[in-house]
């Protein structure tokens, strides 16, 4: 992924909370995905409108943090989402 | 404490316009007139979200057999499940499964019987079926649903498997079921027909394992070796009342869809008992639950907490005793019937037993022309 793809959760992906375990989980068919903290708040981000870029932005202001090292790590969780089949670009 | 269960099966009603001579319901079908309504299924629903489930299947028979199945979906979404529909495909037009799709449904599987139209139609027991679900098929993914591809494979269609991955490529299924029958029921009076030979099941694994490969990122495959084959047991859903639960039409709350026939057991009657209730405290949930009820050479086995023992299904089936250990694992002293029935199946012939209602209802008298 580059900065400026659109990533989205992939077709039949939804993120639900799961109350009897406390935790958020992305459920598909027939299987499911416990994101972790950093994971979770970058899948909120994918609104189908927000670009990597975006998101980083996003995250640098929220954390007053260097946005190119978010940049990178976004990206590399992203592309492991995307391998997994839990985000599409 | 009890781990929550993480999906609910409502098997919503027995009618099914296919006849599949593998049909994982029981040989003794409900009628229409036992079947819970749709405020029990709504609250069993909203029960199961609160007990833990995430997901929910709709299944049957044939679950949008039911009148109300848009009322069923929209009670499921609203409940916060994440809503599969597993169907035969034959029953629903564009303008229902839109309705559907509104309703909240979150995903479809569509089961089909062969990747040769007059093979599956012969195999569903119903002719034009086929057709019908390749048409089905292309309005799900037109409505923007996803869809999973089931094929239930056996002797008669294993040679055709890598035309069946072609056709879940074709119709844009992002996930395709092998799944072997699995021998208990109608499948079990099949048996000698359904068989699958070792050189086929070979060439079957041989195409999954490319297919994997060359379509990844676009194609999911799951598949497992069938028992038959194997020499060590399938942990059957996840170990007995430990992931999973599932409610018959007439009410009945199980352990495995198939649990029903098993003799012995008080299974818990979703009229009168809560999900919770029937998973926490039921005997009949309890009873397989860990392992401490399991018989040599299971006890103290270092597979036990993997496998839990495989089927009590499969184990009843073939041994008459639901808490024998099952006879896939190499290690039970009723490993051979499993080698014998191959050998039963290697001089059957072809035909098939069909599902039927064990009796029909008696016919309505015809009123006279005129
Ligand atoms: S297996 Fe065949 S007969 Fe049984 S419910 Fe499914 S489609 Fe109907
Ligand atoms: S003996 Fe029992 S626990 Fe051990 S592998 Fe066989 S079925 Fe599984």
């Amino acid at each position: 992924m580059s900065p400026e793809t659109v990533p989205k959760l992939a077709r039949g992906m939804k993120l639900r909370e799961d109350k009897a375990r406390a935790q958020w989980v992305v459920l598909g068919p027939e299987r499911m995905f416990v994101p972790d903290e950093i994971a979770l708040e970058i899948i909120r981000l994918l609104d189908g409108s927000r670009s990597l870029a975006a998101i980083a932005d996003e995250l640098a202001s929220r954390y007053a943090a260097p946005r190119e090292e978010i940049l990178a790590d976004i990206t590399s969780l992203l592309d492991d989402l995307a391998a997994k089949g839990v985000v599409t670009a | 404490m009890t781990a929550p269960p993480l999906a609910l099966l409502a098997e919503l009603t027995h009618r099914c316009p296919l006849r599949c001579p593998y049909c994982s319901n029981p040989t003794a079908l409900t009628r229409p007139g036992e079947e819970l309504d749709t405020a029990t299924w709504s609250r069993l629903f909203v029960e199961a979200a609160e007990l833990g489930c995430l997901q929910i299947h709709l299944s049957g028979g044939e679950p949008t057999a039911r009148r109300d199945i848009l009322d069923l979906v929209r009670a499921a979404s609203e409940a916060g499940l994440y809503t599969n529909l597993i169907t035969s495909g034959v029953l629903l037009n564009g303008t229902r499964l839109d309705a559907l799709a509104a309703a909240g449904l979150d995903h479809v599987q569509l089961s089909v019987q062969d990747a040769e139209p007059a093979s599956a139609d012969r195999i569903g027991g119903y002719r034009g079926g086929h057709a019908k679900k390749l048409d089905f098929a292309r309005l799900v993914t037109a409505a923007g649903l996803p869809l999973t591809l089931n094929a239930v494979v056996h002797r008669q269609n294993l040679d055709r498997l890598p035309a069946m991955i072609d056709l879940a490529l074709a119709l844009g299924a992002g996930r395709l079921e092998v799944a072997h029958v699995q021998y208990y029921g109608w499948a079990l009076a099949n048996r000698d027909a359904l068989m699958p030979t070792r050189t086929q099941l070979d060439a079957a694994t041989a195409a999954v394992e490319a297919a994997r490969i060359a379509h990844r990122g676009r194609l999911v495959i799951d598949y497992v070796v069938p028992d038959y084959y194997a020499t060590r047991p399938k942990s059957c859903m996840g170990g007995w009342g430990q992931r999973f639960l599932a409610v018959s039409p007439a009410g009945r709350i199980l352990p495995c869809h198939a649990a029903e026939s098993l003799p012995g057991f008080d299974f818990p009657d979703a009229r009168t008992t809560t999900l919770r209730a029937a998973w926490e405290a039921s005997e009949a949930f309890n009873r397989f639950r860990g392992t401490g009820w399991m018989p040599a050479p299971c006890q103290g086995c270092a597979r036990a907490e993997q496998d839990w023992g495989g089927c009590r299904c499969q184990a009843f089936a073939l041994t008459g005793d639901a808490a024998a250990t099952d006879p896939a694992c190499a290690l039970s002293p009723h490993h051979a019937l499993l080698a014998e029935a191959l050998d039963a199946s290697d001089r059957a012939g072809e035909g098939f037993t069909y599902r039927e209602p064990a009796r029909l209802p008696p016919a309505l008298p015809v009123p006279p022309l005129g």
